[in-house]
């Protein structure tokens, strides 16, 4: 007798279909790639197996007579404090499969989240609030090492610089695109990013699946990624972009590396990443070239050898419980800015455990980080990008008043174009067309759609930012950074307020 | 109650008004008197305060630190902590008029000192560095020591200030019978805080004196910034914070004053975009350099050094700012009224643009120890080796 | 036309920038002398040069390179051919550390000893097929998650007699690629699953070019080094770690 599979007994959601609406029309079938939705031949009507689906809600979405409500499953196991049914069903999986559990997304705990219990300030009487409607209203962003000041001479009636600025990056908007590699999302999703960062004014980046050929014309808005597969990394590819990102962790699972399965290699995958088809693309935890910081600062020079000195070279690393002390090494060893990725920071694909139970909140990191390299007298040195659970452009303030120079945003980017969060990107099956390289799946969300959603969801939030800051009397966004007088905690204890720096509301 | 046990920012509107005589010729106090209390109007009573450039003639090379001190115990550990950093050549109260309106005065005293460097520190810091040695010292005096503050630490100069009208407060000081070839003075109209002595101004560091009308919204990540350096805010007001950047800009950076005035500030991205090449380059590197010095939000200011005054005005002009000039006098003011009071008949009165800065300096060699920032300053040591050796105290950030 | 430098008194970021200005110039070959511990020799150098280095060079020789051959009449330290595209790295003496990380194309042929986590990663690419040969002995992890390419170690010109020809957990994780060795390994320093094989005849005939190249490097005579019997380590699996995940 073969053993039962617990976890397909208990469905986590349930198709309701509203049979007076249906036409039968089986575009729900077509729809769904998990198979959720069947035509029985014999009594000529739909089925449907509950308990393959995952939520995604694209038939419900897609159906031409709104026929479809997907809801949580209805039946309940008895209430327990403790054992909740995400725990029972977890229990199930393993005990059916005996394998580790796999998610996507970023960590799904309800901890506390920081930029929740932080208020903004705005001007009242005392000075004027500014209206970006009309008034100037200034984003501009450098990235990169700067110097702790300038030297200027007199020369023919005029003052000049005596040296130069070291090259920095430029972006009109604090928001960047997070790693996220061609082969965990398709490769129009790409596309759309490319060209709205280049619209936008900012960057996004590779991840660490190589550079597609159509996008190196996209090269001044591009990050490409270094990490530790080197997947179609040469020096082409070096090149291409503005600044190289050695990817040391991933908020989502910091200390393990990346596994890309080998049904997901297709034939443009496999010319970007340059490894045959079908073949299982595997990103060691550790870079093996790096086992210490002196040993990240030859890799940080051995990239900058090899693009002779003309790209920026960032780290990026999980926001982990000794990120400040990490961070100062990495600076220090040569970074030109450290990306701190945190807790929330969204995946493909990541062992639960890993999502949810590694690193610690963004929030605190950047205070933390920003009070480090402060502290050491080299914050000047280099820039701070956070990341991690960005979900709004007061997140992206807030950040920003905490320390950070500068976001990257991957989820909501996501979101964007039409993700709904149902944590099931490794299995490559996205009926979205976002997180697949299906041939027939990725021609549901063009590269046209994906640039129009990207590009307004990042021009909203910069105008909202601008709104936020110019309340606050700011006009631009230089004096927002590490500006804790522009926030207050609500609901937060001493020490949290003491490591992030703020006050209480009221004080 | 003059000492505020909160540490929280005030925040405040007001009046302010300058006067500076290029010749380096006397003017006597109660010019000042006059102008600044025509705009009483701006201010509420909870503070105003004077300074004045040549008072101290005689001990012109000296640095002339006035102290206020909540009582006897604070003085006494002032005195102590000079006795010990610095040469005092001359010490006295600073002399006061009883005014009955003012209560709970605190003690002042002036003292006259040059810095005595100890053992190491003497090979390190070279003449030059006095200036260093006296920023650290009033640093830690202002830090460390409870209820006592330095209010004023330049050479020939001095600042008289507390919590009252311009009246009552040049009354106390007896403001009348100084005479000086720069005046400036303030009215203050606080709003959400009571005043307290200290946090009226001018506020100063060595001969930088400043006095502001407006609120600097960018004070938190400006007061970042100067900790970076190592110059502590503790007075409690965003106005300091003007006093020290100028001080590391123009004195440590060597930045002339108008690019030091940029980067106070800066030109849009807009208008910097439409530069010339080598133009371009300059404003860039002042702006992605000193982002962390730029001052935002509403403000007019006054800044007075010896050898000159400057008036500025934030980048969108949010305060109000006018300037004239009769013969050698230049007069800068809040209020046009406020010049018209004591210069019936100027040549030129005008009002200068957002963020140009108006820089009057003193004709070459009319006083002594004259300071001119107008082509910067040579940097004499690099910023690091300031902050890792001519520092008698070690840096402590919090 | 070539160029002749004593690198000794030199930073390697001016050597390098000095073998960049050459190659811009045209030189064809790049002498390098007095070389010791200078990092990322010809990093990232796409040209079609040939360069002889006396000395030591330090962390990463030929990092990212894709096109030169390089000849070193010494040692080489750690991480040389590190993400290597093309080109050679010839080494007449022993090899450190993570020799060959990642490498996609081109060949490493180190006389001697190599150090722990040599060819790692190494990945191949439709006419791209990295070849590693090592003539002495090798250390741990040797091959680990190789996705390509070819490694052959022979275990013959070695300062440790004592040492066994490989370290362990050789070809943990391989999912690609092969590695050959000259004589018998002991199964329990294999990675997890996998196992000897005898030589296929293409195997024979691969291995014989790859010698026959190697062998002229060095003078070395081929006939020698095929005397002993090659067996070869092959992935068990493609999919190493399909199976450890509960959906």
């Amino acid at each position: 007798m073969p053993s039962p599979q617990f976890s397909n007994f208990y469905p986590d959601f349930q198709v309701v279909r509203l049979w007076e609406r249906c036409i039968k029309c089986k575009r729900c079938i077509k729809e769904c790639s998990y198979g959720v939705h069947l035509w029985d031949e014999k009594k000529k009507t739909l089925l449907a197996y509950d308990n393959k689906c995952v939520g995604c809600h694209r038939c419900e979405a897609m159906c031409p007579t709104k026929a479809i409500i997907i809801r949580r499953y209805p039946s309940d196991f008895r209430e327990h404090g403790l054992w909740s049914p995400w725990h029972i069903k977890n229990i199930y999986k393993q005990a059916d499969q005996g394998g580790v559990l796999l998610t996507s997304t970023g960590c799904a705990q309800p901890y506390k989240n920081y930029f929740d219990h932080l208020v903004l300030d705005a001007c009242q009487v005392t000075n004027p609030p500014i209206d970006p409607l009309r008034e100037p209203m200034e984003l501009r962003t450098f990235i990169g090492p700067k110097p702790e000041s300038i030297e200027v001479e007199w020369q023919d009636g005029n003052f000049r610089l005596k040296e130069k600025l070291p090259s920095l990056i430029q972006l009109e908007v604090p928001i960047m695109f997070a790693a996220m590699s061609y082969g965990a999302i398709s490769l129009h999703v790409h596309q759309g990013l490319a060209k709205a960062a280049r619209d936008l004014g900012t960057l996004y980046n590779t991840g660490e699946g190589g550079l597609h050929a159509s996008l190196y014309e996209y090269g001044p808005n591009t990050i490409v990624q270094c990490a530790s597969g080197r997947f179609g990394l040469h020096v082409d590819y070096l090149n291409a972009g503005v600044a190289i990102e050695i990817k040391i962790g991933q908020g989502a699972k910091p200390g393990i590396g990346g596994h890309l399965p080998g049904e997901k290699v297709t034939e443009e995958i496999s010319k970007t990443r340059m490894i045959p088809v079908g073949s299982d693309a595997i990103s060691p935890a550790p870079h093996h070239d790096i086992y210490s910081i002196e040993d990240l600062r030859g890799l940080i020079f051995a990239l900058k050898e090899a693009t002779e000195y003309k790209k920026l070279v960032f780290v990026k690393i999980a926001a982990v419980h000794n990120v400040a002390a990490i961070a100062s090494g990495i600076v220090r060893a040569g970074a030109d800015a450290v990306v701190i990725d945190g807790l929330r920071g969204g995946t493909g694909a990541a062992p639960t455990m890993f999502r949810d139970y590694m690193g610690i909140p963004i929030e605190l990191a950047i205070s933390a980080v920003d009070k480090r390299l402060r502290e050491e007298g080299i914050r000047h040195r280099t820039s701070i990008i956070a990341s991690g659970g960005i979900r709004n452009s007061a997140d992206v303030v807030k950040a920003i008043a905490l320390g950070a120079d500068a976001v990257y945003i991957g989820t909501a980017a996501l979101i964007a174009v039409g993700c709904t969060m149902c944590q099931r990107c490794y299995t490559g099956k996205c009926p979205w067309g976002i997180a697949t390289n299906d041939p027939e799946l990725i021609k549901r969300l063009p590269p046209e759609v994906a640039y129009e959603k990207i590009y307004n969801l990042v021009k909203g939030w910069a105008l909202e930012i601008k709104e936020m800051i110019g309340a606050m009397g700011i006009n631009s966004i230089e004096s927002l950074k590490g500006n804790r007088d522009k926030l207050r905690a609500v609901g937060l204890t001493e020490k949290e307020m003491q490591i992030l720096e703020v006050k209480h509301a009221g004080e | 109650m003059w000492l505020l046990k909160e540490k929280t920012k005030e925040i405040s509107g007001c009046g302010i008004s300058g006067i500076i005589n290029v010749r380096g010729e006397l003017i006597p106090g109660q010019t000042i008197i006059s102008s600044i209390c025509c705009q009483n109007e701006r201010g509420n009573g909870l503070g105003a305060g004077y300074a004045a450039y040549g008072i101290y003639p005689e001990l012109k090379d000296f640095y002339a630190l006035h102290v206020m001190a909540i009582d006897k115990t604070a003085l006494e550990r002032v005195d102590e902590i000079l006795a010990h950093k610095t040469f005092i050549t001359y010490q006295e109260p600073i002399p006061t008029r009883k005014v009955k309106t003012l209560k709970d005065t605190p003690l002042f005293k002036r003292y006259f000192v040059k810095p005595k460097f100890i053992e190491d520190l003497q090979r390190y810091c070279g003449e030059d560095d006095e200036d260093n040695y006296i920023v650290s010292l009033v640093m830690y005096i202002n830090e460390k020591v409870d209820g006592a503050y330095v209010i004023s630490s330049g050479k020939n100069m001095g600042v008289f200030k507390g919590v009252g009208f311009p009246s009552e407060i040049a009354e106390f000081f007896r403001i009348d019978e100084y005479k000086a070839f720069i005046w400036t003075a303030h009215n203050r109209f606080p709003t959400n805080t009571p005043g307290w002595w200290g946090g009226a101004h001018p506020f100063t560091i060595l001969d930088w004196s400043i006095v502001h009308n407006g609120e600097i919204s960018s004070y938190g990540t400006n007061r970042r910034y100067l900790e970076l350096f190592g110059y502590k805010c503790t007075l409690l007001t965003d106005t300091e914070v003007v006093a020290y950047l100028l001080d590391l800009l123009i004195r440590r950076h060597g930045l002339p004053l108008q690019l030091a005035c940029k980067a106070l500030a800066p030109p849009f991205w807009m208008e910097i975009d439409e530069m010339e090449e080598e133009e371009k380059e300059l404003y860039r590197a002042i702006r992605v350099v000193y982002g962390g010095a730029v001052l935002n939000g509403p403000f007019a200011i006054l800044f007075a050094y010896n050898g000159g005054l400057v008036g500025l005005n934030d980048r969108v002009k949010l305060r109000p700012l006018v300037c004239a000039k009769r013969g050698n006098f230049y007069y800068m003011a809040s209020e046009e009224a406020a010049i018209r009071v004591i210069c019936q008949d100027p040549e030129k009165v005008w009002a200068p643009k957002a963020g140009e800065p108006v820089i009057v300096e003193l004709e070459e060699g009319v006083i002594p120890n004259q300071r001119s920032y107008l082509r910067g300053r040579k940097r004499e040591v690099e910023e690091d080796e300031l902050r890792a050796e001519c520092q008698f105290i070690p840096l402590q950030r919090s | 036309m070539s160029l002749e430098l004593n690198a000794s008194s030199y930073h390697y970021s001016e050597v390098n920038r000095i073998i960049r200005q050459a190659i811009f110039s045209g030189e064809k070959e790049i002498i390098l002398t007095g070389v010791n511990g200078h990092r990322y020799l010809f990093a990232g150098v796409t040209s079609e040069i040939k360069a002889k280095i006396y000395g030591t060079p330090g962390l990463d020789l030929g990092c990212f390179m894709r096109g030169p051959k390089i000849e070193v009449f010494g040692n080489v330290q750690d991480g040389a051919g590190n993400t290597m595209d093309e080109g050679k790295i010839v080494v007449h003496g022993l090899g450190g550390d993570v020799i060959g990380y990642a490498m996609r194309g081109g060949k490493i042929h180190i006389y001697g000893d190599v150090g722990y986590r040599v060819g790692i990663h190494m990945k191949a690419y439709q006419d791209k097929v990295p070849v590693i040969i090592i003539g002495g002995k090798a250390g741990d992890f040797l091959g680990e998650y190789m996705a390509g390419g070819i490694i052959i170690l022979l275990g013959m010109n070695t300062i440790y007699p004592e040492r066994d020809i490989a370290g362990l957990f050789l070809g943990t994780g391989m999912h690609g690629g092969k590695i050959y060795i000259r004589g018998q390994i002991k199964e329990k320093y294999l990675g997890l699953g996998l196992k000897p094989y005898p030589l296929e005849k293409e195997d024979e005939k691969e291995i014989e070019t790859l010698l026959q190249d190697y062998c002229a490097d060095f003078q070395m005579d081929l006939n020698e080094v095929l005397k002993e019997d090659f067996i070869k380590i092959v992935p068990y699996t493609h999919r190493p770690y399909g199976k450890i995940y509960a959906y």
